[in-house]
């Protein structure tokens, strides 16, 4: 068998005199270097391939915590280095890997960790609710904080500037046109071809890694279903399971073929409301309509089988919170059939519409080397060669047990991003036959345990935008101490940035669409 | 173009019917609403929809009132792109703090009469955020809130039920919206 990346990694490290000291959470092992290394292993790791996964901070008693996750080959490794409080700076990694960057300051927004070569010294989340020098996620930081009456607007964030003759600014945002979340962009164009974008994001930051502080089990599934609604299976099952991690409770396997079927039908129905919302932005009427209608039909039957139209709260830790019945199983098998015909009626119609054709080929481009570059994950990844599937590659129940196959397309503009998420349709939908004919019986939750106090859990969970992560760690009497999730929107949006370059302006709401980043779930 | 056509043709209307307004709630709140906004609106009432701060997924449920099985337009109810062009703020999210500023102007920017829809748990009392460091709470906080539709996030019924109550409430009052500035 050939060496696996993580040998590799560690033979390369201890070569380079960076001792790291090996235990594990679950199966992912956890190395601790000195805060000086933190670097320097990074760029080891880049030599190897291996992918910038997320990173976080935690305050201890008199020291931070600060982890990296990295990835390759489906094997993961978390980097630890400890700082004291009172010389809290390390060297960044954003310098090696452009991932880190937006990271390295949401940690130092938050907890001012000072990454000390991080290229960029502009506040991330931060914009006025808070002053400087005060970090809202530190112990002594109360939830309430100090706010003002009126929390200004964040005028003075500085943005890239172009100049030269014909060139102009567009400042969009962060309320937009449509009905979607706020977000702030600033375009260099010339005539009308873009030159230069900047996000600025954070305008829907909501404490979530505060609020989610001394939560009991039960009430930190509940926020995290919350993050991001549209993924609110994806991010309940990531935190769940970590939890359950962190308290060694094993769920029945009925529950995880429940959660399963959960997930892939929130896929499905996120990429037909998406589908449809593509050809809209370049005013196909057709295709909204059908596959509004499909959405719609798709959520209904929901309410019913899973208690709620989007499946909010559905999953719980330890397993789920409603059971299926037989007649469920064959109903929604029914409407698997449905839905495939219905598909096979409508996908040909929109692959033959040459005036769709034209405005999504080409448009959008993201190579496979800047998604390589910037660790692009989900279906923003896979149009562009990115072959990564978390329910494949680090399988999990009950993934572990089924084919999966991964969708993969080679041309990065925005209609491969859409037929990746065609042909992910069908995958789910045949997953999912697989799923309701062969559910296991039994129960569909296991008693919940008190963790041990420190106890830390750590999921990664493909949801249907891709990888999410999430770390929990719980104090002494079952509550939490640290949380964080990473939703694939924080190391998908600044690909969009490149994305747009040299398309025409006009184009931006479809290339956007195209990548779907969500405001919430990056801004927590 | 002709399995478009086709497609189309065997689709059909999905749209719930108006015959039988006695079976089917949204039908008949939407003949409802359509009489309302006929006599008191003209016949149409465009709404500027407006997240501050929310989970999106209150968004996912107002952007189904445009998918042709609830088809809101045909009630003279459109989205407007512009607060300039609303009469009616439908605000989502527990107000971010980050979002205040931006909420208050487009309040601001909004010609009177005005009204403000406060949708889901969030932009209602401040649902799973609360108050915060981060969070203003609720958005009768930030800017005077006519109507409130509870749920996390509210069915399209729902949503489409308060905007009902807002416009029977229209009826009633006298004054535009206390001009608080704050
Ligand atoms: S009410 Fe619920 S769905 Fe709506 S924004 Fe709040 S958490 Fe999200």
């Amino acid at each position: 068998m050939s060496q696996s990346w993580r040998d590799m990694y560690s033979q390369l490290l201890s070569s380079n005199q960076i001792s790291h000291t090996s235990s594990s959470i679950q199966d992912t092992p956890l190395w601790q270097i000195e805060s000086s290394q933190w670097q320097r292993a990074a760029e080891l790791a880049k030599e190897l391939s291996a992918r910038w996964v997320a990173g976080w901070a935690e305050q201890l008693e008199d020291s931070f915590n600060v982890n990296a996750l990295l990835e390759k080959d489906g094997d993961y490794v978390l980097l630890r280095t400890t700082v004291a409080e009172q010389h809290l700076q390390l060297p960044s990694q954003s310098t090696i890997y452009a991932a880190a960057n937006r990271s390295e300051r949401h940690t130092r927004d938050l907890l001012g960790v000072h990454f000390t070569d991080c290229p960029d010294h502009r506040p991330w989340l931060k914009h006025q609710a808070w002053q400087k020098h005060e970090y809202p996620l530190r112990k002594d930081f109360p939830l309430s904080g100090q706010p003002q009456d009126i929390t200004p607007p964040d005028m003075d964030y500085a943005f890239v500037k172009a100049r030269g003759h014909g060139v102009y600014e567009i400042p969009v945002g962060p309320v937009h046109a449509g009905i979607i979340e706020p977000g702030h962009f600033r375009f260099q164009a010339v005539g009308e071809t873009i030159l230069n974008l900047e996000e600025h994001l954070g305008y829907v930051h909501k404490g979530i890694e505060k609020l989610a502080v001394q939560r009991s089990p039960e009430k930190l599934a509940r926020l995290a279903a919350r993050i991001s609604g549209d993924s609110t299976v994806a991010h309940a099952w990531a935190a769940c399971q970590a939890m359950e991690q962190a308290a060694s409770v094993d769920i029945p396997s009925r529950a995880a073929w429940l959660r399963g079927i959960a997930c892939e039908r929130e896929r499905i129905a996120n990429h037909l409301g998406d589908i449809g919302a593509i050809c809209n932005d370049v005013g196909f009427a057709f295709a909204q309509m059908q596959f509004s209608r499909l959405r719609e039909q798709w959520l209904r039957p929901q309410l019913q089988d899973f208690g709620h139209r989007l499946m909010m709260d559905y999953i719980v830790p330890g397993g789920v919170s409603h059971d299926i019945n037989q007649d469920a199983c064959e109903r929604q098998l029914q409407a698997l059939k449905t839905l495939r015909q219905e598909l096979d009626d409508i996908v040909p119609a929109i692959d033959m519409n040459s005036s769709l054709e034209d405005r999504l080929y080409t448009a959008g481009y993201l190579s496979p080397q800047t998604a390589q570059d910037f660790g692009v994950v989900g279906y923003v990844g896979r149009a562009s060669s990115q072959d990564f599937d978390v329910r494949r590659d680090k399988p999990y129940a009950p993934y572990h047990t089924l084919q999966i196959d991964a969708v993969l397309e080679e041309q990065g503009d925005v209609a491969s991003r859409v037929w990746v998420r065609v042909k992910e349709i069908f995958a789910s939908i045949k997953l999912l036959q697989q799923m309701l004919s062969q559910l296991p019986d039994g129960d569909i939750k296991a008693d919940w345990k008190t963790p041990q106090a420190n106890a830390e859990g750590l999921a990664m969970i493909d949801g249907w935008r891709g990888e999410i992560i999430s770390y929990v760690r719980f104090d002494e009497d079952n509550r939490i101490s640290r949380f964080y999730a990473r939703d694939p929107s924080c190391v998908n949006w600044p690909a969009l940035e490149k994305i747009v370059l040299n398309n025409i302006v006009p184009d931006f709401p479809v290339c956007n669409k195209s990548l779907n980043g969500s405001y919430s779930g990056h801004d927590l | 173009m002709l399995r478009l056509f086709s497609k189309t043709l065997k689709t059909g209307v999905v749209t719930e019917r108006i015959k039988k307004p006695a079976a089917d709630e949204l039908e008949q709140l939407g003949i409802e609403v359509k009489q309302q906004i006929d006599r008191h609106f003209k016949g149409s009432l465009a709404i500027r929809a407006v997240d501050a701060g929310s989970c999106n997924g209150c968004e996912l449920e107002i952007h189904a009132l445009n998918n042709p099985i609830y088809d809101i337009e045909r009630f003279g109810i459109h989205f407007a792109a512009s607060p300039r062009h609303a009469d009616v703020l439908l605000v989502t999210g527990p107000v971010s703090r980050h979002m205040q500023s931006a909420l208050l102007r487009v309040w601001q920017a909004t010609p009177e009469p005005k009204w403000v829809i406060a949708a889901g748990d969030c932009a209602v009392c401040g649902g799973e955020f609360g108050e915060s460091y981060a969070c203003c709470g609720s958005v009768d906080k930030v800017v005077p809130v006519d109507v409130a539709i509870p749920g996390c996030p509210p069915t399209p019924e729902m949503l489409l039920k308060g905007i009902l109550g807002l416009i029977n409430g229209a009826k009633t009052r006298s004054q535009p919206s206390d001009a608080r500035q704050k």
